[in-house]
């Protein structure tokens, strides 16, 4: 008979999971944003349109779909699933996560690089042009002028996405990862409780409050110099 | 011999020529104000002084050294344009203050990374030059009244006081030339007046000066000298006294009467 205790310590595992999903994916999904934000913004036309094309198709298809297709099509087009994989050393579990954290970083990656790409532009030109006329390079304008002002520009929508990172980690249960919703479900299955499931709903809250409570504080201290 | 040397300066924007043949020059102590209505190229004028457009055709020299000449690559490449931009310093209409640093990091910050690649062991110098920057900017914020806010940001200064702070910003490199780009089109008449009291001291500090300006009554005042372009040529030049109380052009006669 589950208890309380054995219950949270159950979803805790889980939340574990789901963790390492949140920042594994923060961790790649970051650089790599930033990487299709210069990309988009390149002068080579075809670059610049494969790259708009790519985060198009990512951004307007759901992330349900593509952590299926990430898991499920190597499988069909290798005739050799993710999972009989040899990086993965037969270790099921880490070939689904390992599956899913692609998904989740190449699908943040694109909405990461479009807040980059925005947050960028809307540095006015002005900004660029006072620091040429004080004859600064290219490279000391970015670091020491232009940067903090990008960083401000994107904290309020990053902040948006990062907590949505957090509860979108839900749907790696649907290839199999065993996060905090899938650990519940587990519950709900085998021994027909279903109150587990309506208590991830606190981890979730408690994470994201401590989200938006970092973010605030970020955002405070950078607009201690602007309106 | 002349400070500034401007020789068959050509702009053009795709098929519109913003600049047919620009020639001027200038003296050492004298302030030089141009005027015309829109779209006359006064701003790219000064804009291609200051390399933020880069001429089509023509020369610059100042003192008498060639520093731009569209036909010598030798002078076009980056560091050359860094080396040679700092003869001119150049204040915006829209002052474009950094937001993130005060009042007194604005005015050291470009000074400071220019100590650091031009000093071979900055390191060990770092706390002297950094003294000596700071003790000279608050020079500069004295003569422009503004002492008190050293430490402010610049969102928390007035229109006027943000301008006044951007052209002490521009006077921390010693320019020879320092150029203004309309600098008080963006402010009310009472910021405007202290502004402009702000350029007439430079001028009697001896500090050569280009003004971009619709202030009619700072031109005649102020300058020493007045060019009146129109339609990408310069129309008419002269002292304020022939441009205001003789104009010959009819170009400068109808644009007086507005």
């Amino acid at each position: 008979m589950e208890t309380f205790f054995s219950v949270t310590a159950k979803l805790a595992q889980g939340f574990g999971t789901t963790l390492s999903l949140f920042f594994l994916t923060l961790l790649f999904a970051i650089p790599l944003g930033l990487l299709f934000a210069c990309l988009s913004r390149l002068r080579i036309r075809l670059f610049r349109f494969l790259m708009r094309a790519f985060i198009y198709i990512i951004r307007g298809t759901p992330l349900l779909l593509q952590l299926m297709i990430v898991v499920y099509l190597p499988g069909i087009v290798f005739d050799r699933p993710l999972t009989k994989w040899e990086i993965f050393h037969q270790n099921v579990p880490l070939a689904y996560f390992c599956g899913a954290l692609f998904a989740f970083v190449i699908n943040y990656a694109c909405y990461f690089a479009e807040i980059f790409r925005g947050g960028i532009e809307n540095i006015p030109k002005g900004q660029y042009e006072a620091c040429e006329v004080l004859g600064m390079s290219k490279t000391q304008a970015f670091f020491r002028v232009i940067l903090l002002q990008v960083i401000r520009n994107i904290v309020a929508p990053m902040s948006n996405e990062v907590v949505t990172l957090v509860k979108d980690t839900a749907l790696a249960r649907t290839v199999s990862v065993v996060e905090i919703y899938f650990a519940a479900s587990e519950i709900l299955r085998l021994q027909f409780i279903i109150w587990p499931l309506f208590y991830t709903g606190a981890f979730y809250l408690a994470f994201s409050a401590l989200v938006t409570l970092l973010f605030g504080l970020l955002e405070k201290r950078l607009s201690r110099y602007w309106r | 011999m002349a400070l500034l040397r401007v020789e068959q300066l050509t702009k053009s924007f795709g098929e519109t020529r913003v600049l047919k043949g620009i020639d001027f020059e200038m003296e050492s102590g004298e302030v030089l104000s141009i005027i015309g209505s829109s779209g006359s190229g006064k701003t790219t004028l000064l804009r291609c002084l200051n390399f933020l457009e880069t001429a089509d055709g023509g020369s610059i020299y100042v003192d008498e050294k060639p520093i731009f000449n569209a036909e010598d690559p030798s002078l076009m490449t980056p560091k050359a344009i860094r080396h040679n931009r700092i003869n001119f310093g150049l204040v915006f209409q829209s002052f474009n203050l950094f937001p993130q640093y005060t009042v007194l990091q604005n005015l050291t910050l470009a000074a400071m990374m220019k100590a650091k690649e031009e000093t071979s062991d900055y390191s060990k110098q770092k706390r002297a030059i950094n003294a000596a920057l700071d003790k000279q900017a608050l020079k500069l914020l004295e003569r422009i009244g503004l002492s008190e806010k050293m430490d402010a940001y610049p969102c928390e200064l007035s229109g006027g006081q943000q301008q006044r702070v951007a052209i002490a910003r521009a006077l921390m490199l010693t320019p020879r030339i320092l150029c203004f780009d309309e600098p008080t089109s963006a402010l009310d008449p009472e910021l405007t007046k202290e502004v402009l009291h702000v350029i007439k001291d430079l001028k009697t500090a001896g500090n050569t000066m280009i003004v971009v300006t619709h202030e009619m009554d700072f031109a005649r005042n102020v300058s020493d000298k007045v060019i009146f372009m129109a339609k990408g040529i310069i129309e008419e030049s002269g002292t304020p006294e022939e441009i205001f109380e003789s104009p010959k052009s009819p170009l400068l006669k109808s644009f007086l009467k507005q």
